[in-house]
């Protein structure tokens, strides 16, 4: 934390200096949900930002806004971030109407402040969706996500001696696909971006990134059934419109939710004759 | 689970978990399940749908064509059934078919609001305040909820008109389709009924096709590009064809102008079989 206040305070001096030396800068106004807690209710605030450095990202913007905010004594907007790589899936926001904004395949940290024009309004609401909770201002609870990686989004081996390379061959379209799959970082714009707040994208690549490999294939069907049912505890039921796949920072493929529900299907089949049923 | 105290409060589930039903009825508990449900009634709806408009191409062969038509689908079994037996178990058919397709989407629908409702935020209907930037979600994906039950009642109506024959009253005659049909598509108001509930209809075909390959979980990358021609051919196919039946009675291009058969439900029956047989 405080390594991103340093790195916040250093750009906050640089964006009120630079405007001689190098960079474009713009003057924005903000509208942006603030809520006090859980059961607060809530409401737009609206911001002026001017002297903002196109080469900020949206999360830096946000940074500026907060130091402003602190030194005229008041609560800074509390914001979910960590890696500001664009690869932890802390980051969140809701921006003009799109998850993560409006750069395909970007998430909000690394959105830059020169996609946007000077005296832009911007819009900055936190992910919705019922099982996506408002923890204050624009930090939501998705820890939902977690109780379904918990019901199956792992597999069990044996530890012991280290096993030999290549022991377990890997067909080179399933560790693709798999990795396709793995690429998903959990951040929930899919449900966000979803008009039913559905969770299929994020459901179906943690069960493709598992079930299309060789190490998956012995609770692939027992995961399957958890991992589905345990979804659809928190979430809404997809009407396939394709916005998660838009929304996606890390372009999921709508294929993984095909894939998902026929392999739902056919996990009720197998494992009933699993448990000696058939 | 019950959440704990040391969890969350996302953790908390929205819905509860319903005691299981046996095989294979649990599928139906499930939503995924249900949108499988959903799909295999979509395709037998739509199969109706395709069927029952190249059938009712017969109205541009005349009186005779079409009743020969309609007697043929009582007759479907030949002589080894009871006469219209085989049509009532289609027709039954159908219905469990609809009352299904109706009782997943109206469901699953509901799933979905009570999904997306905000906590601590009460503004309308919408997730967002800000404007919706759909990029994906296209108008017939968007409306389905919409041109479904705009074909539903459009269905009851049809029925009320060309099978009950409420609508036209003493001008219906029973067992005589070609007369009914340009009796009743010749007013007005009726045949813009027909034209706006069959333009819901393939708007509906149109995302309802494309999306039961990814409901039953039918795909391949290689192949996927033509889910899309497929469902845009469809409800092309069914949009022309059943278009057709309303413009071109409007247009007067068909009418009983050069009609030989009486229109009564005895001797005018009678005649259009006889002519049929004649062919």
């Amino acid at each position: 934390m405080s390594g991103a206040n340093d790195v916040t305070s250093q750009a906050g001096q640089t964006s009120q200096t630079s405007q001689q030396s190098h960079g474009r800068t713009l003057s924005l106004t903000l509208r942006i949900w603030r809520q006090d807690g859980p059961d607060a209710p809530g409401r737009f605030h609206t911001f002026d930002a001017p002297n903002i450095s196109e080469d900020m990202s949206f999360l830096e913007l946000l940074d500026i806004i907060n130091e402003r905010l602190i030194e005229g004594g008041d609560v800074p907007i509390e914001f979910d971030h960590d890696c500001r790589e664009g690869i932890c899936g802390m980051c969140s926001l809701m921006i003009n109407g799109r998850a993560h904004g409006h750069e395909l395949a970007t998430t909000t940290c690394q959105l830059h402040m020169r996609k946007f024009s000077d005296g832009d309004v911007i819009t900055v609401e936190p992910f919705r969706a019922k099982a996506f909770p408002v923890v204050r201002d624009l930090v939501v609870d998705r820890s939902s996500f977690d109780r379904i990686i918990e019901a199956g989004g792992y597999i069990s081996v044996n530890t012991g001696a280290v096993g030999d390379a290549n022991q377990t061959p890997v067909p080179k379209e399933a560790a693709d696909t798999s990795m396709d799959a793995a690429a998903c970082i959990g951040c929930g714009a899919c449900v966000a971006a979803c008009p039913n707040s559905a969770a299929q994208l994020f459901t179906s690549a943690k069960l493709a990134h598992l079930n299309l490999i060789p190490q998956g294939q012995p609770q692939r069907w027992e995961r399957t059934e958890a991992m589905v049912e345990t979804m659809e505890q928190f979430f809404g039921s997809c009407t396939n419109h394709g916005e998660c796949t838009e929304a996606c920072p890390k372009e999921i493929s709508l294929d993984f939710i095909a894939f998902m529900n026929r392999d739902y299907v056919k996990a009720k089949i197998k494992n009933r004759k699993l448990t000696g049923q058939s | 689970m019950a959440p704990t105290a040391t969890q969350a409060a996302g953790s908390a589930p929205v819905f509860k978990t319903k005691r299981p039903l046996p095989f294979p009825l649990n599928i139906y508990q499930s939503a995924i399940g249900r949108k499988w449900v959903m799909a295999w009634t979509g395709i037998g709806l739509l199969g109706f749908v395709i069927v029952h408009m190249i059938g009712n191409l017969h109205l541009y062969e005349g009186p005779s064509r079409m009743y020969e038509y309609a007697e043929t689908l009582r007759d479907l079994g030949g002589g080894l059934l009871p006469r219209t037996l085989l049509l009532w178990i289609m027709r039954v058919g159908l219905l469990a078919m609809f009352v299904v397709h109706l009782h997943s989407a109206y469901t699953l629908k509901e799933r979905s609001r009570l999904a997306s409702e905000r906590a601590g935020f009460v503004g309308g209907a919408k997730k967002y305040a800000s404007k919706r930037d759909y990029i994906a979600a296209n108008y017939a994906s968007r409306t389905m909820r919409w041109t479904g039950p705009i074909v539903g009642l459009y269905v009851l109506f049809h029925l009320a008109d060309l099978t009950w024959g409420w609508w036209l009253g003493d001008a219906y005659v029973r067992g005589d389709p070609y007369h009914n049909v340009v009796e009743s598509l010749s007013s007005i108001p009726v045949a813009i009924i027909y034209v706006v509930a069959n333009v819901a209809l393939a708007i509906h075909i149109f995302h309802g096709t494309w999306s039961m390959f990814q409901s039953l979980g039918v795909n391949n990358p290689r192949y996927n590009g033509l889910r899309r021609n497929l469902a845009t051919a469809l409800a092309g196919v069914v949009l022309v064809g059943n278009l057709s039946f309303p413009v071109l009675v409007q247009a007067g291009l068909v009418d009983e102008d050069n009609r030989d058969c009486p229109i009564n439900d005895t001797t005018g029956l009678e005649c259009l079989g006889e002519t049929a047989e004649a062919h």
